[in-house]
């Protein structure tokens, strides 16, 4: 269990048009945000860049853990996310929290979610979580629920507030349509604009799922039927970041005043769009596959849309 | 081709024509469907009335199969299978749950 009840809270502090989000892709384990005030520095390698440039809240997002993946692309995908846990309790500056964007689990047996439970809990964090589609293949589809859904509606959407800035974490694995990609459904975007209305626009925020809330690549499914819609509800928010995982790799694109990006998995790589027959795990030789989880960095300003990427791996 | 000419005639009629005349030529066929790539193989299928299907998942990665309504596989981990048999005739089309983009169809004349 997270030990975190997820429930409304509107007594957000506000954050002033200086103040900046800024992103970190982190060892291919996790992305470490920061948000502070002043202009947005050039950052350098993660490593030292975290003791030095870290103030303000930070958190950091893991995902796609696959816990339970055994197949050639990484017989060990337990042992890639401790390796990852391991780094994040080292870390100079203790993160506020951490989101996970989903696939907590690959097949969603009680054991993997244990195995799970028992590694991620080791950082001492709060761990926001998303589900992945690999998260409800349990035949009653309860165990997710059980673990992470308390205080979370429909599917286990939810909202909260934290330093400043409106977390979102909706649910796009469900009840998908022959033909189609991801899917919010109605109802949970009724309640997104219904958290959203009267919402003071200055208010950061940070809406977090599973699957890429925009269309990356419909052939392989890769993005959300109608995450446009709810895209719709962010109109007029000065600073709109979309968090997601499920593709394996980072990818980035701003649009106005909203920057999209997904999270490597700390279990393996999948190909870029295209570039294989299918989107199914990537095998690389052994000595490369850290390097698949390699290091990204990102630096977004708020209202500047000045976007800094620097993507370092983890080996070569 | 022949089985244009029967769904010309009525497909029900025709197949009863030869169960009534021919009974050993009738017999329920297994069919497989294989699950590669995270594409169906093949994706459109034409099976008889009677006739089981057999997906096989060869990916890395878990599928299901689902036609609403009619059936609905288990999740199917790497080698894993599901089997259906067919016992009315029509047109099923079908996708994974998981990965939508992923459809076929079976026709049952």
């Amino acid at each position: 269990m997270s030990g975190f009840n997820h429930s409304d809270d509107d007594n957000s502090q506000g954050i002033n048009r200086r103040q900046v989000l800024e992103c970190m892709t982190w060892a291919g384990t996790g992305v470490l945000w920061t948000v502070s005030g002043g202009v947005p520095r050039a950052l350098g390698l993660v490593g030292s860049a975290l003791a030095e440039e870290a103030a303000g809240m930070t958190f950091l997002q893991i995902s796609d853990s696959h816990v339970g993946f055994d197949k050639p692309a990484n017989p060990n995908a337990l042992g890639t996310l401790e390796e990852g846990i391991a780094k994040i309790k080292t870390m100079p500056v203790r993160p506020a929290f951490m989101i996970h964007t989903g696939d907590i689990s690959h097949l969603s047996k009680a054991s993997e979610f244990d195995d799970a439970e028992r590694i991620i809990s080791q950082t001492r964090l709060d761990v926001h979580y998303v589900p992945g589609e690999h998260d409800f293949l349990d035949e009653d589809v309860k165990l997710y629920r059980d673990r992470y859904g308390r205080g979370t509606k429909g599917a286990g959407y939810y909202a909260f507030d934290a330093g400043g800035i409106h977390f979102i974490g909706l649910v796009n694995v469900v009840d998908l349509k022959a033909g189609g990609l991801g899917n919010l459904g109605a109802e949970q975007l009724e309640w997104l604009e219904q958290d959203l209305k009267g919402r003071s626009k200055s208010t950061p925020i940070v809406v977090f799922a599973h699957i890429p809330l925009w269309t990356v690549y419909p052939e392989w499914g890769w993005g959300t039927e109608d995450g446009a819609r709810a895209l719709d509800y962010l109109k007029g928010f000065g600073s709109v970041t979309v968090l997601n995982g499920h593709i394996h790799q980072v990818m980035q694109k701003v649009e106005g005043n909203v920057t999209f990006h997904t999270a490597r998995s700390t279990a393996f790589p999948q190909p870029a769009p295209g570039t294989a027959p299918s989107p199914g795990p990537m095998k690389v030789a052994d000595d490369r596959l850290r390097s698949m989880l390699g290091v990204a960095s990102v630096n977004f300003k708020r209202g500047d849309q000045r976007l800094a990427i620097i993507d370092t791996p983890l080996q070569g | 081709m022949i089985p244009t000419i029967f769904r010309r005639l009525g497909v029900r009629l025709a197949t009863a024509a030869l169960l009534s005349w021919h009974p050993g030529s009738a017999r329920a066929e297994e069919t497989r469907i294989a699950i590669d790539n995270f594409t169906f193989a093949p994706a459109a299928l034409t099976v008889k009335v009677g006739d089981t299907v057999t997906w096989s998942n060869h990916d890395d990665i878990p599928h299901t199969v689902v036609s609403a309504g009619k059936f609905r596989s288990k999740t199917l981990d790497t080698d894993d299978s599901f089997s259906f048999t067919f016992t009315a005739a029509g047109d099923y089309s079908y996708f994974c749950s998981l990965h939508p983009h992923m459809t076929g169809t079976i026709k049952v004349e």
